[in-house]
């Protein structure tokens, strides 16, 4: 850790653009609760929104692990997330009594933060044990079907899981001890059995949850671990041939990354205080796989980075579209587009219904112009500038005829 | 590839045809069996004529799902993409050949005689080819210029342009079900109590015409020489004198051809659409590319086959509700139990 801060304080930051994106990503974490609270009017919102967008940052960091890291295509990742959430649902809430079960479980957030997590991992060991074996593309494949059967089950499996109405009411986390002062404008006092429900705190925690998990990640990355992950992905023969163990090293990316999204699902569902099958579709997994992808692929950063984009984008952007045209048209004196007249629906319901068109134009712009990322690692930035792999095997054929 | 991989590539193929895999297949077997004996006592229970109706909706899924799976198991054997836009490329058809019935005078409970079968088969080729273009503008715009990008770079292109068909749908034709004009003539015969309909011959018919010309394309012709050999090793290909663009266009092409006839053979049948049909037809035809072994073209058109077979049976016997658990857990078994898929093409280890 000390050694860490000393080379970033060596380091100069122009110099290497991860150390800067730490650095952005650090000063933002911190500057955005004071920045949102003097500069908009509704700083409680803000915080909530930027806890939903750190549950999508810590699902990317996640699927990184999978995808960027050992270079295996996950296309149901929502699979896991769904998996910590219902873990969460099922043992930190009175929704046992109406199970079977006919008994409440309460567990506390701290404690299935770590549950939640083998839970989801012990799923990823299960789906990936038998599959791993398989080639590159069959895992993606798999893996997708496995994210399209677990909502499902959780839909379908109604008497255990309340079917599509899905599991409210969810435990609100708490603390065991609280000092109270003149900060939360009270008199001091210790306050037993603390009870989590500012936007602020859950911000905090996320902010911590992010913390931990990019040290984890950094050091995996960094350790011998990481280097066969790196082997494995660049070319799985000659890593198995350099004595590196393919299958046990891409099982554990595999259930690493899936123990980060019931990290995820837990957070998720103490926040909402509410788990529902429709949550965890098929899109989740893609919209975290176009984060990782567009932030790019393998480095922590650059994924933060795009995961942040791509949530102000799809949640924020998206949907704010329709008022932000009626506002448009509306000062600069079009105001008649806004209305709707026979078949043509107005401008704000047009706009709306372009934004899956707007999203689907983002995403293929982004990739055509930046195919490795916005923000890639060393090593994919110099695979795509000297060419890859088989390329070079075909240069140096011509080369040896040439000469 | 080196001798280490020649090696390991022998070891697995030991374990396929060894004791493992000899146990694999028995417990795939098992399972098999297993659910023919469960829907057995259910066709029991429910007589005979109910079976043959279920039977006749059954192949006729299965023929427009083996269409669409084709196109999915070419562009991944050529080019190693999940082409994502595929399954909307389908929707299109389904909403172009909406949009043409009216064009080509064609209306709901029409006098049929003779001739009216040239203004249906305009309407088939037609959004054939306008869906085959559009197809061929998805892989030149979002896949070409990523040809030696990294992998998952097309893949999240093919995902933006299914948002983006999907959005463009969405505008043209409303959120909601689109009515398709039942335009087919309501005559058929019975058989054991079950009215056959000339829906059922055309979706059957044109779907067995097709494939069988896709076949004789492919193994006969010389661009379908060129795109086995593309599919087999594409840099061997180009030097042998292979134009690689054009032949990869070309299977865009084709695939797009078969999703058009299968969105429009859709339409007919079930009358209604809907700007998202895509997705879920689109996931189902891919499984079913999976299940007959990706990059084998018969392969995907007995696997659309069967697993459209399998959603319509489990629909008319079982709760619905559970039917797309059911073939993604045929998906996962599948390739946990043989890998290749049923009539496994022989995947090159890159």
């Amino acid at each position: 850790m000390k050694g860490w801060l000393v080379r970033v304080w060596e380091t100069d930051p122009r110099r290497d653009p991860n150390a800067a994106a730490y650095l952005a990503l650090a000063i933002g974490a911190i500057a955005f609760p004071v920045f949102v609270s003097v500069f908009t009017g509704n700083p409680t919102f803000w915080l909530s929104v930027a806890g939903d967008a750190g549950v999508y940052m810590l699902l990317a960091l996640g699927l990184n692990v999978v995808v960027g890291f050992a270079g295996l295509l996950d296309l149901g990742y929502a699979a896991f997330f769904a998996i910590g959430a219902y873990t969460y649902a099922f043992i930190a809430s009175e929704h046992g009594v109406v199970t079977p079960l006919h008994a409440a479980i309460h567990v506390p957030f701290w404690i299935v933060l770590l549950v939640a997590l083998f839970v989801a991992a012990s799923f990823g060991l299960l789906l990936g044990a038998p599959t791993l074996r398989l080639r590159g593309d069959y895992l993606a494949i798999v893996t997708l079907g496995f994210g399209e059967i677990v909502p499902r089950v959780f839909k379908n499996a109604s008497t255990w899981t309340s079917g599509v109405n899905g599991v409210s009411a969810l435990d609100t986390p708490e603390l065991p001890l609280w000092v109270k002062g003149p900060w939360s404008g009270d008199a001091f006092a210790l306050v037993p059995g603390f009870k989590i429900v500012d936007p602020l705190a859950y911000y905090v925690i996320m902010g911590l949850l992010l913390v931990v998990c990019v040290i984890l990640v950094r050091n995996l990355y960094n350790s011998r671990i990481g280097r066969a992950w790196m082997a494995v992905r660049e070319d799985e023969v000659a890593a198995a041939a350099m004595g590196v163990n393919t299958v046990g090293v891409k099982l554990l990316a595999f259930a690493i990354g899936a123990a980060f999204s019931g990290f995820a699902g837990t957070y998720y569902g103490a926040k909402l205080s509410l788990v529902s099958p429709e949550n965890f579709g098929f899109s989740v997994s893609i919209t975290v796989l176009i984060m990782v992808v567009l932030g790019g692929m393998g480095n922590i950063p650059g994924v933060m980075l795009g995961s942040l984009l791509i949530y102000g984008v799809i949640f924020l952007v998206l949907p704010g579209l329709p008022d932000f045209t009626v506002g448009f048209v509306k000062a600069v004196g079009l105001g008649g587009l806004a209305q709707s007249s026979g078949d043509y629906p107005g401008i704000g319901e047009f706009a709306s219904r372009l934004k899956f068109l707007i999203f689907g134009l983002i995403l293929v712009l982004t990739m055509l112009l930046r195919p490795q990322g916005l923000l890639p690692s060393r090593e994919r930035a110099q695979e795509l500038t000297k060419g890859t792999h088989e390329d070079t095997v075909i240069e140096d054929v011509t080369a040896a005829v040439d000469a | 590839m080196s001798a280490v991989g020649a090696a390991i590539q022998r070891r697995r193929s030991q374990l396929r045809s060894g004791l493992t895999g000899r146990i694999l297949d028995v417990a795939l077997g098992v399972v098999v069996l297993g659910f023919l004996l469960l829907l057995a006592v259910r066709v029991y229970e429910h007589g005979l004529s109910y079976f043959v109706q279920i039977l006749a909706f059954a192949i006729s899924n299965g023929a427009i799902t083996a269409l669409i799976a084709i196109g999915y198991t070419m562009v991944y054997g050529i080019i190693e993409l999940i082409n994502f836009a595929h399954g909307d490329v389908f929707t299109f058809g389904s909403f172009l050949s909406a949009s043409l019935i009216p064009l080509f005078g064609l209306s709901e409970g029409m006098e049929w005689g003779p001739l009216t079968i040239v203004p249906v088969l305009g309407v088939f080729i037609v959004t054939m080819l306008v869906a085959a273009v559009l197809n061929v503008s998805i892989e030149r715009i979002a896949y070409r210029p990523l040809r030696h990008a990294p992998r998952l770079a097309p893949l999240i292109t093919a995902i933006g342009m299914s948002f983006f068909l999907e959005g463009a749908l969405f505008l043209w034709k409303g959120p909601s079900n689109v009515h398709y004009p039942d335009v087919l003539p309501r005559v058929g015969f019975e058989v054991l109590g079950a009215f056959i309909g000339a829906k059922e011959m055309t979706v059957v018919l044109t779907a067995a015409v097709l494939v069988v010309a896709l076949a004789l394309f492919t193994d006969r012709s010389r661009l379908g020489k060129a795109m086995r050999a593309t599919a087999q090793d594409r840099d061997a290909a180009q030097l042998m004198g292979i134009d690689i663009n054009r032949t990869i266009a070309a299977t865009f092409f084709i695939g797009a051809v078969l999703a058009g006839a299968g969105g429009t053979m859709f339409g007919l049948y079930f009358n209604t659409t809907v700007f998202d049909l895509g997705f879920s037809a689109g996931l189902v035809a891919f499984t079913a590319a999976v299940f007959g072994g990706i990059g084998n073209i018969y392969g995907a058109a007995v696997g659309g086959m069967i697993l459209g077979m399998i959603r319509s049976l489990w629909d008319g016997y079982f709760d619905s509700a559970w039917t797309d658990v059911v073939i993604f857990a045929i998906l996962i078994m599948v390739l946990v139990f043989r890998p290749t898929g049923l009539f496994g093409m022989r995947v090159p280890e890159k």
